[in-house]
């Protein structure tokens, strides 16, 4: 068995009498597989079987989802850096709202009052109106002052989620110029950064710190405690 | 309901696989016991690829490493945060506790922080210098040879900095500060605050051919894959039984319930529910080595009542469960503007700051009685779920518009990422007999075990010492040109609720007297020689030192002792 049949397996015995796999046929199960094998990192099986049902639920209709993606579009405009669809941000947001319920009511209201204020103004769904008449709306609750309105709530809402999820994507964190997550070797701030902060490692401090050219020599000690190796 | 015996006789039972039990099992097995190690949790080994948290990227979580399941998001290395399903526990008078339990292999090591710190000379004898709570009945000198050991056999960085109360030890090499740290250095010591490099028990230089050496991920809190940082399951459990050669038995998703008693009322090994039937089952053991978490092995002894043990085991003082006491908490976070728009670059380093300042002042001049240490974080760290929250929130303090929206986002993320320090200053409270858990009367868990009801609250000792974190906060980020983010007010000065800083510790203290402590200086139980516990429940008092280091010095001499005492049918 390879190592995604074995999970496979956990979750299908983990799956309480197959709520959802019922049912199902043999294709769209697989369907429903692919949307969990997606992501993988150490789950617990409860935490496998969370994720499968809430992916394999739908929360926003195809109408508020596009909506999501313009209003997306406009909190974060595309750049050759990446964009809100190469960050996966709609799919993103119609997940967390399923995994943290209080999003639901706050994100759903708001698109609805984004069509009423278009309609009002513009005649409009907010989606077919044009840039301009789309930002005269966001303004409106883009700079909230002390206590928020609802509106003003929702529209820091989505854009918190859509920032994070930009930011959190593979493309966003190129974007950002975030380079760790990999195995590599720590020697201290690099001299042109040391020297724009106008800071160095003091002389004194230096010899304590550890010589990566050292580091797979095993660590010996004389009996008082100094590294010998 | 029927108990299913099992007719192995174990030399010895140890509960729990974290820091002293995982000790235990080690020094055990290496000297020829017969040993059975039991784990509520799954088995857990960070290198298995279906288990692997670390080196992940948040955009392989759906929810983008949001704390939903586990409260320090979704790759951080515990089963089980300060809530398990259908495992509840109760409060009571309107006081607050929070209880961490992780369960799996290796427990809470996984999780951990890493910070390693050996208790110095005045941390055992707080009662001879200030008149509170307790003296230890042993001292610096009696533990130093198991600190010793533990830094070689484990690994833990730092550097000799003669400290009186610091107490050096056998180090590797720190790594270089970050920038942050750097600034945090310059301001710290400018304001009278000591600081020195990190002691984390983490491989910055190979140790044994086992394990790896750091290769400088940041991922630490995630249990590393190559072993270098230290988790119980990869450091001590493992080695255990690649040298017991069968003489390690492993029992994994078993909750034990009590230790049970022959008919004259000596303990004669455990009982547990095994999570995969719900079915109970026995463990026969000479000896009982408990390391279930201080207020787990509590409720097990609690639990522990028979015609012979009325009140539970060990408890002939009622002192078990009595004197839980926590690490004291405050947290600040500050802007510093010098920090802004950075040239980005690998700055993961060690999973966790390369810069602390323990304890620098002296309390007889102070209006409290115990100290504390600061620890940092910042810098250009992974972006997770809530990252770029009020995106440019910073703003206000520069006297820009907050708000908006479009080209501006990117711009002003990234002008604002690595900008901000997270200070937080942990510190020793003053244990309380009033501090206590005891057995629930009314409610069991999902199986059927009496839950733990906790009574805590905090003293002016305490509050006093989370208002001196903050204003030394405030000197030091004054000192950078720095904007704190926020404040913490009268009359709590943002004191963590007793359990978050998950360094719970005292419920089955030490002592000479069994009138007045539960176990001895070798946490032998007063009242059954066979019984011991290794965990963070024999300490008299915590200092302002994360326990861990203690706890598996403590179980290296608490298990020297059990095989001395086997081999001189003593026990």
């Amino acid at each position: 068995m390879n190592r995604r049949d074995s999970i496979k397996t956990i979750v299908i015995s983990s799956l309480a009498s197959g709520l959802i796999l019922e049912g199902c046929i043999p294709r769209e199960k697989e369907m429903i597989y692919e949307n969990v094998w997606k992501y993988k990192y150490g789950r617990t099986p409860e935490e496998l079987q969370r994720d499968l049902e809430l992916l394999n639920q739908v929360f926003f209709s195809k109408k508020e989802l596009h909506s999501i993606r313009v209003l997306a579009n406009l909190i974060l405009p595309p750049t050759k850096e990446g964009t809100i669809d190469q960050a996966e941000v709609p799919e993103f947001i119609e997940f967390i709202v399923k995994d943290s319920p209080s999003y639901q009511e706050v994100l759903r209201e708001g698109l609805v009052w984004l069509d009423e204020q278009s309609n009002q103004n513009f005649n409009a769904l907010f989606v077919d109106c044009n840039e301009d008449q789309q930002k005269s709306i966001l303004d409106t609750v883009a700079f909230p002052k002390d206590k928020k309105s609802k509106e003003e709530i929702f529209f820091s809402t989505i854009r918190n989620l859509v920032i994070t999820g930009y930011f959190s994507s593979e493309v966003g964190i190129n974007d950002l110029g975030y380079k760790g997550n990999q195995p590599n070797i720590w020697d201290g701030v690099p001299e042109d950064v040391l020297e724009d902060h106008g800071l160095s490692y003091d002389k004194d401090w230096m010899d304590k710190f550890v010589d990566q050219s050292k580091r797979n020599d095993t660590a010996v000690w004389d009996e008082d405690g100094n590294l010998i190796s | 309901m029927e108990i299913i015996k099992n007719d192995k006789k174990y030399d010895v039972v140890i509960v729990g696989s974290g820091a002293g039990g995982g000790m235990a099992t080690k020094i055990l097995t290496d000297n020829g016991l017969n040993v059975a190690l039991m784990e509520a949790g799954p088995f857990f080994d960070p290198a298995n690829a279906d288990q692997q948290l670390h080196l992940k990227w948040p955009y392989e979580s759906p929810r983008r490493g949001k704390g939903s399941t586990r409260a320090f998001g979704d790759f951080h290395a515990s089963y089980g945060d300060w809530a398990l399903d259908g495992e509840p526990y109760q409060m009571k008078n309107g006081t607050k506790f929070n209880w961490w339990r992780s369960r799996m292999l290796g427990g809470r090591t996984n999780h951990w922080g890493r910070i390693s710190l050996r208790f110095g000379p005045n941390d055992f004898k707080r009662k001879s210098i200030d008149g509170l709570g307790d003296d230890w009945p042993i001292g610096y000198d009696d533990i130093k040879p198991y600190y010793d050991k533990v830094d070689k056999l484990i690994g833990v960085t730092g550097t000799k900095e003669n400290i009186y109360n610091e107490p050096d030890g056998f180090f590797l090499p720190p790594a270089k500060p970050r920038l942050h740290e750097l600034y945090y250095k310059k301001a710290a010591e400018k304001a009278g605050v000591k600081v020195i490099p990190s002691r984390l028990s983490i491989l910055t230089k190979r140790i044994n051919q086992d394990r790896g050496v750091c290769y400088y991920c940041g991922n630490c809190g995630r249990s590393c894959g190559v072993y270098a940082d230290f988790s119980s399951s990869s450091c001590l459990v493992f080695p255990a039984q690649k040298k017991a050669q069968g003489r390690l038995d492993l029992y994994v998703n078993s909750m034990v319930r009590e230790v049970s008693v022959d008919k004259n009322g000596k303990p004669n090994g455990i009982i547990y529910i095994n999570k995969e039937d719900n079915k109970e089952y026995s463990i026969n053991a000479k000896v009982v080595v408990l390391a279930a978490s201080a207020c787990e092995s509590a409720r097990i002894l609690l639990n522990s009542k028979s015609v012979h043990h009325e009140n539970g085991l060990g408890n002939s003082s009622n002192m078990v469960g009595k004197y839980l006491h926590d690490s004291t908490g405050a947290d600040r976070m500050a802007f510093i503007p010098d920090l802004m728009n950075r040239k980005t670059y690998n700055e993961d380093g060690m999973g966790n700051m390369h810069l602390y300042s323990p304890w620098w002042l002296d309390n007889k001049k102070l209006d409290f009685p115990r100290g504390y240490h600061i620890e940092i974080a910042g810098g250009l760290g992974a972006p997770m779920y809530g990252f770029g929250f009020d995106f440019n929130s910073l703003n206000k303090y520069l006297g820009l518009e907050v708000g908006g929206y479009g080209d501006r986002v990117r711009e002003e993320v990234k002008k604002y990422y690595g900008s901000t320090i997270y200070f937080a200053g942990r510190g020793e409270s003053v244990p309380q007999k009033d501090n206590y858990c005891e057995i629930d009367p009314d409610t069991k868990d999902k199986y059927g075990i009496p839950v733990l009801r906790f009574n805590y609250k905090w003293t002016d000792f305490e509050r006093k010492q989370a208002q001196h974190m903050n204003e030394t906060f405030e000197r030091i980020v004054h000192n950078m040109g720095g904007h704190m983010l926020w404040d913490n007010k009268a009359p709590d000065y943002g004191l963590k609720a007793p359990g978050e800083i998950i360094h719970e510790v005292g419920t089955t203290r030490m002592g000479s007297d069994p009138k007045t402590s539960v176990v001895n200086e070798y946490e032998q139980l007063h009242d059954a020689k066979n019984v011991f516990v290794v965990d963070g429940g024999p300490f008299v008092s915590q200092a302002d030192k994360n326990p861990t280091w203690t706890i598996l010095a403590l179980s290296w001499r608490t298990s020297d002792y059990i095989v001395n005492e086997l081999k001189k049918q003593n026990i």
